[in-house]
C-alpha cells in the first residue's frame, strides 16, 4: 500500500474533475450552478403542499393503533355531523366501489382502507374529507371504532412458527405467513466449493428496517372533473407514467383521462415509487365530494405506514483458500416484507437485484435462498436509495469479506486486493449471471487507499491501541448495478423498464427536451440539458427540460434505482443524435452538397475541408421550419423520439474508508474521516455528481449508527418521529473527503453510470467496519448507537430490530 | 382571534384560530410558501423562519404568539439590490438539491453571519445541527456558508476602503 503526503494533509490533487461552477455555461458537460436553483435559493419552488386548486378540500386518514386488530365496527356518525366535514370515507364505502383493495407492485394486494382487520400500527381505516385540515384532523377523534385484539407477528423469526397468527386470512386458502421463497446462483456448485475450502467464516446479521425520510412527506391533489371524465393528480411521484397507468388499473378509469403531474419534489429516496391508500382515497374524496381533494401525511404518518427499506436476516457464509483466494459465497436471507408485499421493484425479482451480493470480487461460485414473510409491520421493503436491495447485498459481502480477515488475521485492505476483478477481466460475468459493464476495481481502491494514508493509518492506530484508545479503520468496496432494464428481462407490473425520450428545436434554436423520468432533487434540468448540450451545441440555458407531467412527457418508468442518467439520460442523448442527423439533411439542403460531404463539429456542420462552408444549429434551425427546399421524404422541422431500452445495467463502483475514534466509556462513535473514490463512468455535472455522493454518505453514517424502525412486542412502533427516527445532522458528518476513477460504460451511448445511490449502497459497511474494528468485536448490528456499542464491548449485543436485549 | 404580524416589512392583519400554527399561518393566510413543514417535533427545521431577528421553528410557534411581532421568511432575503449573499452561495457552491430544507437552512445561516461574520467549519456545523438535510451530506452547505462569509467580508473590506478614500 502506497500513500502520498499531500493525500493525508488534505491538499492532494485526487484527481477529481473540478466541482467549482465555471464561469460562464459550459456548452455541454462540466461544472454549472443548477437551473433549477433559481426558484429554489428564492422560496420559490412548488411543492405538492404549495399548490392550492379552487374550492379544494382537505383530508385526513384515522389509522389503526394497534398492529393486529379485527374491526368490528366503525361509527362515523359524530364526524359526519361535523360542520366543516364533506365526506367520510370508509373500507365498506370502499368496498362498494370496489376500492377497498388495490395491487401492489409485487403481485399482492393491499387495503386501501381496512375492511376486515387492521394489519399493522398505522394502518389505514378511514379518510374524511373536511374545509380546512385542522377540520379534518378535528373530525378523526370523532370516529369510533371498535377493535377485537389480536396476537401480532412482529419478529420475523417466529413468523413462520405452527402457532403463529395469520396475518393474510383475507387470501383465500392461506394457513401461515410463508411469501415466497426464492433461490439464484448454483447450490450444488456452491456447496462443492466451500466443502472443499481451506477456510469458511460465517457471519448472521441484520440490515434492520429504516425509512427513506425524505423532508417532503408524501401527498396529492386529486381533482376529478365531473364534465370531462378527467382525473387530474398532482402527487409526490418519482414515477409518474407508472403511476397513471397504475391508476387506471385500480380506479378502471381510461389512461387518456388521467393526467399525472409531479410538482417539484422535496426528496424522494424511494419513498415515492409506490402507491398509497392516502392517494386513492383523494381521487374517492374528490369523486364523492365533486371537488379537488388535497391529502397530505405527516411526519409520524410518513414514517408509519408508507414504504420502509431493508430488514434482511441474512445469514452469510465465505470460503477461500489458506492463503487468501476468495472461492465463494452463500446466504440464506428471511425477508421481512410487512403486512402487504408491496415492494417496488422489477417484478420477475423478489428479492430485488440482491443477487449481485457476490460483489466486487472474482469467485468461482455464488447462491442465495430468500424467504420472505409477512409480519405485522408496514408495507415496502424496497426504498432508500438501495438499487433494489443492492444495499443489502454490499453490506453482506463487505461484511463477510472483514469477518474472513479477521478470523484468519489478515489485514482487510490486503485481502480486498487480492481479490478484486481487474480492469482485464471486463466484461466480467459473475457467479451469478451478472455481466459486469467495466471498471478498474484495484485502480479505485488504490487511490482511497492513498488519499486517506491508509499504513499512516494503521500506525496510528496501533499507537492509540497501545494507549487504550479506540480508532478504527473500516472499508467497503462496493459495485452497484442500475439503470433498470431492459425491458426483456426488467418490468413492472408487465411494463417494461425503457424510457422514451422528445427533443424538438424551435426555430429560434432553442430547444425542449421532454423525458419520462422525474427529478426530485437530482437536477435534471440541468444535467439532462447538459446531456444534449454536448450533442447538439446548443447552450444548457437554451434548453428546457419538461418532466413530471404525464400529459406533457413520453411514457418511461421513472426515476429510482439511480436509472435516470443510465436509461433517460441515454434516451436523451440518442434523440439528440436523431435531430443531429436530421439537422445534417437541412444543412446539406443548405449548403447545396450531400449530406455525406458534411462533418459536425460541435454546434454545426460544415463541408469536409471547407471549415467556411458551414451552418450553425440555430440557422439549421431556421432553415427546417422555412420555404427551404428539402430533399424527397425528410419531414420539415426539426425534432425526434425515441425509447431507449438498455441493453445492461450500468455498473458503478466504488471504493470507501472510514476512520472512527470510539469512547469506550460511552459507547460514543465519532466518524472523524470518510474517504469516498468513487467511479460512475463519465461525469456529465462533477459538482452535481459529488453533491449526490455527499448525501449517500450521510446515508450510512445514518444507517450505520442512528436509524432504526424497531417494534416492540405488541408491534408498537418505536420509530414514529423524528425524536425517534434519528437523522444524521451537520455534527455526525465529517467533511467528505471524495476522489473519483473514470471508467466509462461501454455500451452507454455517453459512457456515463448512474451514481445517485451509489454512496447509499457503500457507505454503511465502512463504518461498521470501523466501529467494529474499533472495539475489536467481530459483529454487532445496526444501528451501532452508543447504547449498542457498549452492549456489543460487553460482549452482549441487542437484538436492534426488537429493541430488546 | 385577530392578530397583526409585520412578515418581510409588510403588515397583515388576519383573524385566525387560536390554534393555528405560525408556519400554516405564512404557508396558507399569507400565501408564502417559501417556508415548509417537515417533521411536527422541531427536530428537522424546513420552517425556521425570523421572529423579531432571531431565528425560530414556525411548525412550534402558534401564530398568535406572533402578534405584534416581526416574522422574516426566505422570501425576504432578496432585495432590490439582488440575492441576499447567502442565497448565491447556496447556489454557487450546489448547497441544495431537492430544495426543501433550503428556506429554513438559509435563514438559520443567514442570522449565523449577522451575528458571526466569520464562522469556523464547527461553529457553521453547530449553527445548522438543529436542522436536517437528507441530500447534502452537509457538505456543500458548509462551503455556501464560508463563501457568504467570504464575499461580506471583502464587500465590508472595499466598502471599507472606499470610505477611507472619501475621508
Amino acid at each position: 500500500m502506497t500513500t502520498t503526503e499531500d493525500a493525508r494533509t488534505g491538499v492532494a490533487d485526487t484527481g477529481v474533475a473540478s466541482t467549482e461552477v465555471a464561469a460562464s455555461t459550459p456548452m455541454g458537460y462540466g461544472s454549472m450552478r443548477r437551473k433549477e436553483d433559481a426558484r429554489f435559493i428564492r422560496g420559490q419552488g412548488h411543492y405538492l403542499d404549495d399548490i392550492v386548486i379552487p374550492g379544494m378540500l382537505h383530508s385526513a386518514i384515522l389509522r389503526s393503533p394497534l398492529a393486529h386488530a379485527r374491526i368490528l365496527s366503525i361509527d362515523t356518525s359524530a364526524a359526519e355531523a361535523h360542520p366543516k366535514v364533506k365526506a367520510v370515507i370508509t373500507g365498506e364505502t370502499l368496498a362498494g366501489l370496489g376500492l377497498a383493495w388495490m395491487p401492489t407492485l409485487s403481485h399482492d394486494v393491499q387495503a386501501v382502507l381496512a375492511t376486515d382487520k387492521v394489519r399493522f400500527q398505522g394502518q389505514e381505516v378511514a379518510f374524511v374529507v373536511a374545509e380546512d385540515r385542522y377540520a379534518a384532523r378535528d373530525a378523526l377523534g370523532l370516529i369510533e371504532v371498535e377493535y377485537e385484539p389480536l396476537d401480532p407477528v412482529i419478529d420475523a423469526k417466529h413468523a413462520l412458527d405452527p402457532e403463529a397468527p395469520v396475518i393474510r386470512d383475507d387470501l383465500e386458502g392461506r394457513t401461515d405467513n410463508h411469501l415466497f421463497d426464492w433461490e439464484a446462483g448454483d447450490s450444488a456448485a456452491t456447496d462443492a466449493i466451500f466443502a472443499s475450502a481451506d477456510v469458511v467464516s460465517e457471519c448472521d446479521m441484520l440490515y434492520p428496517r429504516s425509512h427513506p425520510a425524505p423532508m417532503e412527506t408524501c401527498g396529492s391533489i386529486a381533482s376529478m372533473d365531473k364534465v370531462t371524465g378527467k382525473l387530474t393528480v398532482h402527487t409526490t411521484t418519482q414515477a409518474p407514467h407508472a403511476h397513471r397507468t397504475v391508476y387506471a388499473m385500480v380506479a378502471g378509469l381510461p389512461e387518456h383521462k388521467i393526467q399525472i403531474i409531479a410538482p417539484d419534489i422535496g426528496g424522494g429516496f424511494g419513498n415515492k415509487v409506490g402507491i398509497y391508500p392516502g392517494y386513492v382515497c383523494a381521487v374517492v374524496g374528490s369523486i364523492v365530494t365533486g371537488k379537488p381533494v388535497k391529502w397530505v401525511e405527516d411526519r409520524s404518518e410518513n414514517l408509519m405506514s408508507t414504504s420502509f427499506a431493508r430488514d434482511y436476516h441474512m445469514h452469510g457464509e465465505i470460503a477461500a483458500t489458506k492463503d487468501g483466494k476468495l472461492l465463494g459465497v452463500r446466504v440464506k436471507v428471511l425477508a421481512d416484507h410487512g403486512a402487504f408485499n408491496g415492494t417496488a421493484q422489477p417484478s420477475k425479482m423478489p428479492a430485488g437485484l440482491f443477487h449481485v451480493f457476490s460483489g466486487s470480487y472474482d469467485m468461482a461460485a455464488a447462491h442465495c435462498a430468500v424467504t420472505g414473510v409477512y409480519t405485522n409491520k408496514s408495507p415496502g421493503g424496497v426504498a432508500y436509495a438501495c438499487s433494489f436491495r443492492i444495499t443489502e447485498a454490499v453490506y453482506l459481502i463487505e461484511r463477510l469479506v472483514d469477518v474472513l480477515a479477521r478470523d484468519q488475521g489478515w489485514d482487510p485492505a490486503e485481502l480486498r486486493m487480492k481479490n478484486l476483478l481487474r480492469s482485464e477481466q471486463f466484461p466480467y460475468t459473475t457467479a451469478l449471471g451478472w455481466e459486469y459493464d467495466s471498471g478498474d476495481y484495484p485502480a479505485t481502491f488504490q487511490k482511497a487507499l492513498d488519499i486517506a494514508g491508509y499504513d499512516e493509518l494503521r500506525a496510528e492506530q496501533r499507537e492509540k491501541r497501545a494507549r487504550g484508545e479506540l480508532m478504527g479503520i473500516g472499508i467497503s468496496f462496493f459495485t452497484e448495478a442500475v439503470g433498470a432494464g431492459p425491458r426483456k428481462t426488467m418490468d413492472i407490473l408487465g411494463l417494461g423498464m425503457a424510457d422514451g425520450a422528445e427533443l424538438r428545436i424551435h426555430p429560434t434554436g432553442k430547444a425542449v427536451l421532454r423525458l419520462s423520468c422525474m427529478t426530485q432533487g437530482q437536477g435534471h434540468e440541468t444535467t439532462f440539458a447538459q446531456i444534449v448540450a454536448e450533442e447538439l451545441g446548443i447552450s444548457p440555458d437554451d434548453i428546457e427540460v419538461v418532466q413530471g407531467d404525464t400529459d406533457q412527457t413520453p411514457f418511461g418508468l421513472g426515476t429510482y434505482g439511480s436509472r435516470s442518467t443510465p436509461v433517460s439520460g441515454a434516451a436523451a442523448a440518442m434523440v439528440a443524435r436523431k435531430v443531429r442527423e436530421r439537422a445534417r439533411i437541412v444543412a446539406a439542403a443548405m449548403l447545396e452538397v450531400s449530406a455525406d460531404d458534411l462533418e459536425w463539429e460541435k454546434g454545426g456542420f460544415h463541408v469536409k475541408g471547407d471549415p467556411s462552408a458551414a451552418r450553425t444549429m440555430t440557422e439549421i434551425a431556421m432553415a427546417a421550419h422555412s420555404d427551404l427546399e428539402l430533399p424527397d421524404g425528410v419531414e420539415g422541422h426539426l425534432d425526434a423520439t425515441c425509447v431507449y431500452n438498455p441493453p445492461n445495467l450500468t455498473y458503478p463502483c466504488g471504493a470507501y474508508i472510514c476512520v472512527v475514534d470510539v469512547d469506550g466509556g460511552t459507547g460514543q462513535v465519532k466518524v472523524r474521516r470518510f474517504v469516498a473514490v468513487d467511479d460512475c463512468g463519465v461525469r456529465i455535472n462533477p459538482m452535481i455528481v459529488e453533491g449526490q455522493v455527499h448525501g449517500g454518505l450521510a446515508d450510512g453514517i445514518g444507517m450505520a449508527l442512528m436509524e432504526v424502525m424497531a417494534f416492540d412486542p405488541d408491534g408498537n412502533h418505536l420509530g414514529a418521529s423524528f425524536m425517534d427516527y434519528l437523522l444524521p445532522t451537520s455534527m455526525e458528518c465529517p467533511s467528505w473527503e471524495l476522489g473519483e476513477t473514470v471508467t466509462p460504460s461501454p455500451h452507454h451511448p455517453i459512457g456515463a453510470k448512474g451514481v445517485g445511490e451509489s454512496a447509499t449502497v457503500g457507505s454503511p459497511p465502512a463504518v461498521v467496519n470501523a466501529v467494529l474494528d474499533a472495539i475489536g468485536v467481530r459483529h454487532a448490528d445496526m444501528p451501532l448507537t452508543p447504547a449498542h456499542v457498549w452492549r456489543a464491548m460487553q460482549g452482549r449485543p441487542l437484538r436492534t430490530d426488537l429493541a430488546i436485549g | 382571534m385577530q392578530i397583526t404580524v409585520t412578515v418581510n416589512g409588510i403588515e397583515h392583519t388576519r383573524d385566525v384560530e387560536p390554534r393555528l400554527l405560525l408556519v400554516h399561518f405564512l404557508r396558507d393566510s399569507l400565501e408564502l410558501t417559501g417556508t415548509h413543514w417537515g417533521c411536527d417535533t422541531s427536530n428537522c427545521g424546513a420552517c425556521v423562519i425570523w421572529l423579531d431577528g432571531a431565528p425560530a421553528k414556525s411548525c412550534t410557534v402558534l401564530a398568535v404568539m406572533a402578534d405584534g411581532r416581526a416574522v422574516r421568511t426566505v422570501e425576504g432575503l432578496e432585495t432590490a439590490a439582488g440575492l441576499d449573499p447567502i442565497q448565491q452561495a447556496f447556489s454557487d457552491k450546489h448547497g441544495l438539491q431537492c430544495g426543501f430544507c433550503t428556506p429554513g437552512m438559509m435563514m438559520t445561516c443567514r442570522a449565523l453571519l449577522d451575528e458571526n461574520p466569520d464562522p469556523s467549519e464547527h461553529e457553521i456545523r453547530e449553527a445548522i445541527s438543529g436542522q436536517i438535510c437528507r441530500c447534502t451530506g452537509y457538505e456543500n452547505i458548509v462551503r455556501s456558508v464560508k463563501a457568504a462569509a467570504a464575499v461580506e467580508s471583502g464587500a465590508m473590506q472595499s466598502s471599507a476602503a472606499q470610505q477611507g478614500v472619501t475621508a
